[in-house]
């Protein structure tokens, strides 16, 4: 579904992406580990638009979307959450979900019909509220909500676009074991609708999800494979595993 | 000139993130204290060499007192602030001085030089010239090769780590500021002799400061440099051959009519044309 | 609900008594403040709800105005004709100087706003054929509207249609997006929003407003000059935006009203103190409002309406 060849971005004297070449069948989830600094989430800026490749071809569902700008790639079912929350902070949870919502369905230049009127939006913002577990804080200000709770908005604005492949980019980040089981809950259970490319440094979760995994180090590809392979594969024990995994 | 003060402006705003519009408005005290102290003094030099660290305290007490609240704040509020900032400072300096000042221009000076064989060039403008050259290299080898510099390039990338290791944010602030403000004061006292030193004569060199730096790039004295030269010379150039081009292409009335208009706009055009292709300027020095 | 009618009652019945006691200067004045109270509430869109921190919102008001003059002085009398041309020529402005401008963010996005405001500037102090840098002097209000208290009443109902309009606007699909682009524009691309053409159209509209109230100063003085599309005229819109509330439905009606409204009363009833302290402050009235610009920003960044909705939480 989604297929990198070649993509490489450096900035100024630093080489980010070297010469990445990677495929996300659809269906799967692809999971994308390796030491921080390794280039991750300048590959996942890269595939979501908003860091354009210095050289390298992306494509998506066979089309190439390397020159396409970053909200049309969310037009054709490919959708992103952040590392760093990024959230609209003054809305309330229902809002947030319903603006992505929105998005994806029908023209936003409507200028007379209030919003508030359209409750199959904010049904389905509910519905994907209820998916990411914050059903009970749809009224919350978004800006108010516990790191947990704003790492599962995050997802849900994601989601809501209602796309075809989603890019996780760490949305484990910073939770405690509690949220992590419940992130990982979410993840099974859109699997069977959306790809996901996980980014990840919980190794549990990545060991349990991922149906593959593709090793980045210093930005380039060092292995790609199933689970098994990966945790006893020399190099990638060495660049990042060590002896941390129980074998 | 125009480099100085864009310079200043651009340090300010790339290094402490603030936008100050009231920057021409100590290019405008700079030449209302110079004129002071020439007449105290009766030389130019020393009137114009007072006016410069006069200027400095007086932005740094500024700086220190009301514009260091504004670093944190968004760029609306900062626009907002620091224009409120120019109708006070107009208003003071109004009352202080009246509407008007007087600096004649250094009697040594005003007479023309011959650059080459059958080329005169006034004398002061060359001394303007040199002037801009000499602060110019001043502030590279500052900027760019001592600790001072690496400490005011740091403090900017990144303001909590500068501070994590124990330099003194506030203070380096502070003292771009000053830096700022002595070069305005600098542009303000030299070339008021040539323009008249008036209340408002900040915000029309202010805008043109604006221009250059937005050409060049924010937070790029480089880019400053660069950015003051083109702008000075497309203006020229604009002013001079425009309204000719007009009057071959158009009839006589409506060449004199929008010639000059044209040429004027000509600096804006520049302005446009490269923000189209290059959003950041020519040389960002922000990412 | 029940304030707004009291509101519009007041505000219908005002010229009636004014004229009743033969003082029209007044039933002016208000006309004049409505007319800023739209142009404030045009910038508002963009700026307050939009983020577009626009230097140059002088120049959409600048080019209704001289549209709407040239019409005039070319003999084109209708306010039909005239007013929407106005608009027209504004939202045409915005158009061309958004396309180039909403490319930059931040400062940069303010300079250009900015240069291209004293570009229009410069172009319209050139011509020669309408006056020029003295101006232009019209013969006739449009449409013949030298009624005062008629010209009020046309005057009010566009500041209520403006006001209304951006209501149904900013609750409506568009105004969500434009809100949620100014909140965190990367997170708007993120789900997917063309983020340059929605604030081309906000801006667009603002500018449209703009003209309008551009139209309307032309007619209400009878005179237009280059200063109306000076940057410092954009300050002065600014100044009504912050000082009402930015981001305000009525933030900038309030901020007109309140800032001409002080403008007048410094000019027109000397405060005895004062003057003996500083002889012909009133000619320095700039430094007062600067010095409240100042404290609106460090103290009240809501506004007088931000004020008065925290007054009414407060109370709740």
């Amino acid at each position: 579904m989604l297929r990198l060849e070649g993509v490489s971005k450096r900035f100024g004297g630093l080489v980010a992406t070297d010469g990445v070449s990677l495929e996300v069948a659809q269906g799967e989830v692809h999971a994308l580990i390796g030491p921080n600094g390794a280039g991750k989430t300048t590959l996942i800026g890269q595939i979501s638009g908003t860091l354009p490749p210095d050289s390298g071809e992306i494509f998506f569902e066979d089309k190439r979307i390397t020159k396409v700008p970053p909200h049309a790639r969310v037009a054709v079912g490919l959708a992103r959450s952040h590392q760093i929350t990024s959230i609209f902070r003054r809305f309330s949870v229902l809002d947030n979900l319903a603006l992505a919502v929105q998005a994806r369905s029908g023209s936003s230049f409507s200028f007379w019909k209030p919003v508030a009127k359209e409750t199959a939006l904010f049904d389905e913002a509910r519905s994907i509220a209820d998916e990411v577990g914050l059903s009970d804080r749809t009224d919350a200000t978004a800006g108010n909500l516990a790191h947990g709770e704003q790492r599962a908005l995050e997802v849900g604005l994601a989601l809501a676009t209602r796309p075809k492949l989603v890019l996780l980019d760490e949305p484990m980040a910073g939770m405690g074991p509690e949220e992590s089981q419940r992130m990982i809950a979410l993840i099974e259970r859109i699997r069977s609708r959306v790809t996901v490319l996980l980014v990840e440094h919980d190794m549990d979760a990545v060991f349990r999800l991922a149906g593959r995994i593709s090793v980045l180090v210093s930005g380039r590809i060092i292995a790609t494979d199933v689970p098994g392979k990966i945790k006893s594969n020399e190099e990638v024990r060495r660049a990042y595993l060590g002896d941390e995994v129980a074998a | 000139m125009l480099f100085l003060l864009a310079a200043g402006l651009t340090l300010v705003f790339g290094i402490m993130d603030m936008i100050n519009l009231a920057h021409g408005s100590l290019y405008m005290l700079g030449a209302f204290l110079a004129s002071t102290f020439v007449a105290l003094t009766g030389s130019f030099t020393a009137g114009v060499l007072l006016a410069i660290p006069a200027t400095a305290i007086l932005g740094m007490a500024l700086e220190v007192t009301l514009l260091r609240t504004l670093y944190e704040r968004d760029h609306l509020s900062q626009v907002l602030a620091t224009f409120a900032l120019i109708l006070i400072l107009n208003e003071v300096v109004r009352l202080v001085w009246g509407s008007d000042a007087a600096l004649p221009m250094p009697a040594a000076l005003s007479g023309p030089v011959e650059l080459l064989p059958g080329l005169p060039y006034p004398a002061y403008r060359l001394v303007i010239i040199a002037v801009g050259l000499f602060i110019a290299v001043i502030l590279y080898l500052l900027v760019a090769k001592t600790k001072i510099g690496m400490l005011v390039r740091a403090g900017a990338s990144n303001r909590e780590m500068a501070l994590a290791m124990g330099v003194n944010i506030k203070l380096l602030f502070t003292l771009v500021f000053g830096a700022g403000a002595a070069l305005c004061a600098v542009a303000g006292a030299m070339l008021a002799p040539l323009f008249a030193v008036q209340v408002g004569m900040g915000e029309n060199i202010l805008i043109l400061a604006f221009v250059v730096i937005v050409i060049g790039g924010i937070g790029s004295i480089r880019g400053a440099l660069v950015g003051a030269v083109l702008v000075g010379v497309v203006d020229t150039i604009g002013r001079a051959f425009l309204p000719l081009l007009f009057g071959l292409v158009f009839q006589p009335r409506v060449a004199s009519a929008a010639g000059p208009a044209i040429a004027s706009v000509s600096i804006y055009l520049l302005m446009a044309v490269i923000l189209y292709f290059k959003p950041k300027g020519l040389f960002p020095a922000r990412g | 609900m029940k304030k707004h009618i009291l509101l519009i009652i007041v505000l219908a019945a005002f010229p009636l008594v004014m004229q009743a006691a033969d003082n029209l200067f007044y039933v002016s004045f208000a006309s004049r403040v409505m007319i800023y109270a739209i142009a404030a509430t045009s910038l508002n869109l963009a700026l307050g709800y939009g983020g577009m921190i626009s230097f140059g919102h002088a120049a959409f008001v600048g080019t209704g105005a001289y549209v709407a003059s040239i019409c005039i002085a070319e003999g084109v009398t209708s306010a039909w004709i005239g007013w929407p041309a106005a608009i027209a020529a504004s939202a045409l402005a915005a158009w061309a100087i958004g396309a180039v401008s909403l490319r930059t963010r931040g400062v940069y996005f303010i300079m250009i706003t900015l240069a291209f405001a004293q570009m229009m500037f410069y172009l319209v102090n050139s011509m020669k054929a309408y006056g020029g840098d003295e101006g232009l002097t019209l013969p006739q209000r449009a449409s013949n509207l030298g009624n005062e208290v008629a010209f009020y009443y046309v005057v009010l109902c566009l500041l209520a249609a403006t006001i209304f309009l951006l209501y149904r606007l900013i609750n409506s699909r568009f105004g969500r997006v434009i809100v949620a682009i100014r909140e965190n524009e990367a997170r708007a691309v993120a789900v997917g929003y063309p983020v340059f053409r929605y604030q081309l159209a906000c801006f667009v509209i603002a500018g449209a407003a703009a003209g309008l109230a551009g139209a309307l100063l032309a007619s209400h003085g009878k005179y237009v000059n280059p200063n109306v599309l000076h940057w410092s005229q954009s300050g002065t819109l600014m100044i009504m935006v912050i000082l009402g509330g930015v981001g305000r439905l009525w933030g900038g009606a309030i901020g007109a009203a309140v800032l001409l409204g002080l403008e007048h009363l410094i000019a027109e009833h000397p405060i005895a103190w004062l003057a003996a302290l500083l002889p012909n402050y009133q000619q320095h009235a700039n430094l007062g409002v600067g010095l409240v610009l100042l404290a609106i920003v460090l103290f009240a960044p809501q506004g007088i309406a931000g004020l008065l909705a925290k007054e009414k939480h407060a109370a709740a």
